[in-house]
């Protein structure tokens, strides 16, 4: 049909879905993106905030200050360490309990909507919570493992440099995983089950059809789970906050945590806003190759 | 009969029992801090988290000496805040973006999923300022700004979806009989996605509720939220554990409950979006 012939649209109609949006995008606009460009604007001057009246521009110092800062490489490394293990364990187990509920069984109601909770919890409690479980002298977990004889003597996991790490990961995995078991659970009752009943008249054994069935009908949810949960643990530093606070030493310090405490507690605002702008941008692979896979659904 | 009970048992070892193990996971951490907090405070350290003699001892003392009454409100009201100003935004722009095709559609959809994903270390720095320089500092606004940041883009993704999924062709017959547009969307489109909004109503009051950062940076000695609360519980020198996990039941119950109320409506809607990817 030719332009001409379509009917005009009229003008009230044009302008409606601005107006109606025009709120949120305002919004937004003032909250999220002025304040974003006003960090990157004092990544990029000298300012500590106890010496209000210094504000000058001095380029790209802060970024050089950080690339010869070795607390900026640690961090670095324990941000690619604490990604690189905390999602695929998340995914992992989340895929196992995925399955395991997508069975029949007669609970499967109440198991699926108690396997969500930690999810719902917030993070201060759930950090606590496992401070506790981690105590060295009265945590459950060197309890549990003293008594089974697996260890000799307590360990304080997160007073530990080589252990406070890890101890966390678990902690965040544990808070993750139910969030991949739901997206999965919901990818897995997209399958049609006919393609389970063509396999297995065919004599596929369970374990084919999980490889050639299950994994290729979930390849699209695993991977935009997958960038979601990279993003999303990258950024969270609410849980590390409040177990060790970076410590002991720098050894559970990720980017967005130095850059936090870096501003909190140092006060120095254009070094924390470098620090966070630095984090940002290794970030932003993963956010534009989700934002691709989103747009492809934009209808 | 022989073949029925042994495939019984073999759902009862390869499902029933592994699915125990892993719900022992999740909330063993979350019954371990429950039983902590009604063990008497002289015999914690002594025999450990126990039922024998079971008291609500801390929880009496959260509300008559700490204050956290206070702080829950505080959080209440953050949280209410959070929500009204959410929906209040993203609704209109999510029936824009569900039921109008016009030129930079997609590039503000978009527009909407990015800020989701910004960092949240490089919002609260500039925040920060940006409050202390309109005086908003230790006020419920300043924390309703803040979670504003994550609940409007979340929310105007998560309602679309929902108000995509009510046929075009309903609000199209209510304007032929006559509706205006606005008419259409307050009779047929709204009630239609009235669970569709509680949803996103209870998933962002669960998220501001349980938000920490913010809470801790813009919030102060006259706003303080139920999370800051619990973290300040920590002692300098000695923790008070039955107490402080008394905090974390209270803290996370609220959510917990709301949570376990919408969770069906909830996951459906936040799956959509990935499930198509």
């Amino acid at each position: 049909m030719s332009a001409l012939s379509a009917p005009p649209v009229p003008l009230s109609r044009r302008v409606l879905p601005y107006a109606m949006l025009s709120p949120a995008v305002l919004v937004t606009l003032a909250i999220v993106f002025l304040p974003m460009v006003q960090a990157v604007w004092m990544s990029l001057h000298d300012y500590v905030l106890f010496r209000p009246r210094v504000f000058d521009f001095v380029w790209f110092k802060n970024f050089q200050t950080a690339l010869a800062d070795p607390v900026f490489w640690v961090s670095l490394r324990q941000t690619v360490i604490w990604i690189a293990i905390t999602v695929p364990a998340q995914m992992l187990l989340g895929l196992a309990t995925a399955l395991l509920l997508n069975q029949d069984f007669p609970w499967r109601g109440l198991a699926r909507a108690l396997v969500i909770i930690p999810w719902a919890l917030p993070s201060v409690v759930i950090a606590l919570m496992w401070v506790w479980i981690y105590d060295s002298n009265y945590g459950v977990l060197n309890d549990l493992l003293l008594r089974m004889n697996l260890i000799t003597a307590s360990i304080p996991w997160l007073a530990n440099p080589d252990t406070a790490l890890y101890a966390i990961i678990l902690t965040l995995t544990w808070q993750g995983f139910p969030f991949f078991a739901v997206m999965i659970l919901a990818g897995l009752q997209g399958i049609p089950k006919s393609y389970y009943e063509a396999a297995a008249i065919d004599g596929a054994s369970s374990f084919r059809q999980f490889w050639h069935i299950t994994l290729p009908g979930l390849a699209g949810v695993l991977m935009t789970a997958t960038l979601l949960r990279i993003i999303w643990v990258a950024n969270s530093i609410d849980v590390i906050f409040v177990m060790t606070g970076g410590g002991p030493g720098y050894s559970t310090y990720t980017l967005p945590l130095y850059a936090f405490v870096n501003a909190r507690t140092g006060l120095d605002y254009g070094y924390g806003s470098a620090l966070a702008v630095s984090f940002t941008l290794v970030l932003l692979g993963f956010v534009i190759l989700y934002l691709r896979r989103a747009g492809r659904n934009i209808g | 009969m022989m073949v029925r009970n042994r495939s019984l048992t073999r759902r009862i070892l390869t499902v029933d029992l592994p699915v125990l193990l892993i719900l022992c996971f999740t909330l063993s951490p979350y019954l371990w801090m429950a039983l902590t907090s009604v063990t008497e405070k002289s015999r914690l350290f002594t025999e450990g988290p126990s039922l024998a003699g079971a008291t609500l001892e801390n929880y009496g003392r959260l509300f008559r000496t700490v204050g956290f009454g206070r702080n829950l409100f505080d959080s209440f009201v953050v949280a209410s805040g959070t929500m009204l100003v959410g929906l209040g935004l993203a609704v209109p722009a999510a029936y824009a973006f569900s039921r109008f095709r016009f030129r930079g559609r997609r590039l503000l959809m978009l527009q909407f999923l990015l800020i989701n994903m910004f960092p949240l270390v490089l919002l609260i720095l500039p925040l920060f300022i940006l409050m202390r320089s309109l005086g908003l500092v230790d006020t419920y606004l300043a924390l309703i700004i803040a979670n504003s940041t994550v609940a409007i883009p979340f929310s105007v993704w998560m309602m679309t979806s929902y108000i995509d999924n009510i046929p075009r062709s309903l609000d199209e017959a209510a304007m032929t009989d006559g509706c205006t547009r606005f008419g259409a969307l307050f009779r047929v489109v709204l009630p239609l996605c009235t669970p569709g909004i509680i949803a996103t109503g209870v998933y962002i009051f669960i998220t501001a509720w349980n938000e920490y950062l913010y809470a801790l940076t813009l919030g102060g000695r006259s706003v303080k939220p139920i999370t800051v609360a619990i973290q300040t519980l920590i002692g300098e020198y000695q923790i008070e554990w039955g107490l402080l996990t008394a905090g974390g039941i209270v803290g996370a119950m609220p959510a917990t409950l709301l949570f376990l109320f919408v969770q069906k409506r909830l996951i459906a809607g936040m799956t959509q979006g990935a499930v198509k990817g």
